[in-house]
């Protein structure tokens, strides 16, 4: 094994060595949000210095860079994903947008009364409420794959639920509050046979596992930028171009359109046919930049990494008395969520934040999930590039700390 | 002792403890102590769900004071339930009304009290103050 640089990568996350209540920092909330190293910032602040300007729009020369660095991402960004094309490429705000652009669009042209779409019961609210919205709209029906005690999918139940009615199944790539691999692959499989589409919500995935969307032959993928070491108010909605040529588009304004009259309005070809008003094509460079850090580290190589990390604060976590994980699936990574007993998540939370130690607790915004389990919460800690067996390490002594104090 | 002095006493308590861990520890035994709530107020109505913790918070009059009984399935908060019952109970609703609740603060432990903690506590001293006036309106007619 190549030799994993960790030291010059947390050197690229300056606010990692910052101290927090008196302590070093550990940053274990990266499902939650990741940090951002210099070199995106970097980009960033290169736009806004030397190349500001609103792009599409002028002949000037600084629209013209912009303009190309805007297009430059959308292309690093198919190729990180291995998309057919940057065509299919359309910049969000986020995962939870990119969702509720496919909610509406495909809705509104495909959807209708006594339809199904299928999700799972470990999703995050941000693949639930938009289809609620449209089964308000449009009466579809929601049908939901039960989660084993395990914390992985229900399949026989998925099979059970695909039925000639389905028109969509919308899934979580990993899960975040398991951390369970969803068998993704086999789900698109199945739901092909029948020509059913497949949307992926990839917001805990992309920037852990390898993604390769024509492998996977998803027909969408969702995800964000802040959860990718890239900035926040971006994200990407990967769709099959020829699923986004038939779909009506979801907001109006500028740019999406080729030609406007009272009489009739044209609309611009893809991608730009979903990407009403100025986009953040500042954070779009941003997330470039971010999966040009990723690449040059080697996805593989985090891959590998991070696997090493997980099973190491898995079986450390494990020496813990009273120690309840959710999630033991054979094929999960990333993150782990967990109750002490007898402890209250909120009341660890506070605690180990006294210790300098950033862990999310509560219900991650999978309500329905931690009512399948019967829990208020979990306290989870979640990993990514720049952490350390160390930090684990302090993650477990935090811990035992927090039991004494409840004696 | 007035609303003010049992603050400072209070605070008093807390400032011996430097430590956090030491702070902690006493809120944790404060929280531990709190009268046990009467299992027919855990209603539905009773609950302030914040994001991460609940708590329950029943008022009633008692000649003329208000009386309360809370509760929360969070340990630390439970601490500070119990500091503002012993601050708040059997107070008339003006005593409440023209209260201002600085303990938070001096001891160290305002992110609790803060609008961005989602742990119920914020929510729950809005609800006793409502039902001082609740019940100062009800008194006056
Ligand atoms: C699985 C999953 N889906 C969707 C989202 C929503 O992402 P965003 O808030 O960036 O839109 C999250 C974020 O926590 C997530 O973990």
């Amino acid at each position: 094994m190549i030799k994993y640089p960790i030291e010059a990568i947390r050197k690229d996350f300056p606010i990692l060595s910052r101290p927090v209540n008196g302590r070093p920092l550990v940053y274990f909330d990266n499902g939650a949000t990741s940090q951002t190293p210099t070199q995106v910032v970097k980009a960033m602040e290169k736009v806004y210095l030397e190349i500001n300007s609103n792009i599409h729009r002028g002949v000037h020369t600084l629209s013209n860079l912009c303009t190309e660095a805007f297009e430059d991402a959308r292309k690093k960004v198919a190729k990180y994903i291995g998309a057919a094309s940057e065509k299919e490429v359309i910049f969000t705000r986020g995962t939870t947008e990119a969702i509720n652009l496919v909610a509406q669009s495909f809705g509104e042209t495909f959807l209708g009364k006594d339809d199904e779409i299928i999700i799972s019961a470990m999703e995050h609210h941000s693949n639930i409420v938009p289809w609620q919205l449209l089964q308000k709209r449009a009466g579809i029906t929601l049908r939901i794959i039960p989660v084993n005690d395990d914390g992985s999918l229900d399949m026989e139940e998925f099979y059970n639920l695909l039925n000639p009615k389905t028109k969509l199944v919308a899934v979580t790539h990993l899960s975040n509050v398991l951390g369970t691999i969803n068998p993704v692959e086999e789900i698109i499989e199945a739901a092909h046979n029948i020509n059913v589409p497949v949307l992926i919500d990839g917001a805990q995935a992309i920037q852990h596992l390898p993604v390769d969307v024509q492998k996977l032959d998803c027909d969408f993928y969702a995800f964000s930028g802040h959860k990718l070491y890239g900035p926040t108010g971006i994200g990407i909605l990967y769709g099959k171009e020829k699923w986004l040529n038939q779909m009506e588009p979801w907001q109006g304004g500028g740019e999406m359109i080729q030609s406007v009259s009272f009489e009739k309005t044209t609309f611009n070809e893809l991608p730009y046919k979903f990407e009403a008003g100025t986009p953040d094509y500042v954070a779009a460079i941003g997330i470039g930049a971010a999966m040009d850090y990723i690449r040059s580290i080697g996805l593989d190589i985090i891959s590998e990494y991070e696997a090493e990390l997980y099973q190491y604060a898995f079986d450390r976590l494990s020496s813990i008395e009273g120690m309840q994980f959710y999630g033991t699936a054979e094929k999960r990574t990333s993150l782990i969520s967990f109750l002490i007993k007898g402890i209250h998540p909120f009341d660890a939370g506070t605690l180990l934040d006294k210790m300098g130690i950033a862990v999310r607790t509560g219900h991650h915004c999978a309500q329905p999930l931690m009512d399948r389990f019967n829990i208020p919460g979990t306290i989870r800690a979640s990993f990514g590039l720049y952490n350390t067996k160390k930090e684990v390490d302090a993650l477990v002594d935090g811990l035992t700390k927090v039991k004494q104090l409840f004696g | 002792m007035t609303i003010k002095e049992i603050q400072d006493e209070i605070v008093d308590e807390f400032s011996m403890l430097t430590d956090w861990m030491d702070k902690y520890s006493l809120l944790i035994e404060i929280g531990n102590e709190l009268d046990s709530f009467e299992e027919e107020h855990r209603t539905e109505q009773n609950l302030i769900e914040g994001c991460q913790s609940k708590v329950w918070l029943h008022a009633w009059l008692e000649d003329d004071k208000i009386r309360f009984m809370a509760d929360s399935d969070a340990i630390i908060v439970k601490g500070i339930v119990s500091l503002l019952i012993r601050i708040l109970d059997k107070r008339t609703p003006d005593e409440i009304l023209n209260s201002e609740l600085f303990f938070i603060d001096e001891i160290g432990l305002k992110e609790h009290l803060s609008p961005t903690r989602s742990n119920g506590l914020v929510s729950m001293v809005k609800q006793m103050r409502m039902y001082a006036l609740a019940f100062k309106t009800k008194m006056e007619n």
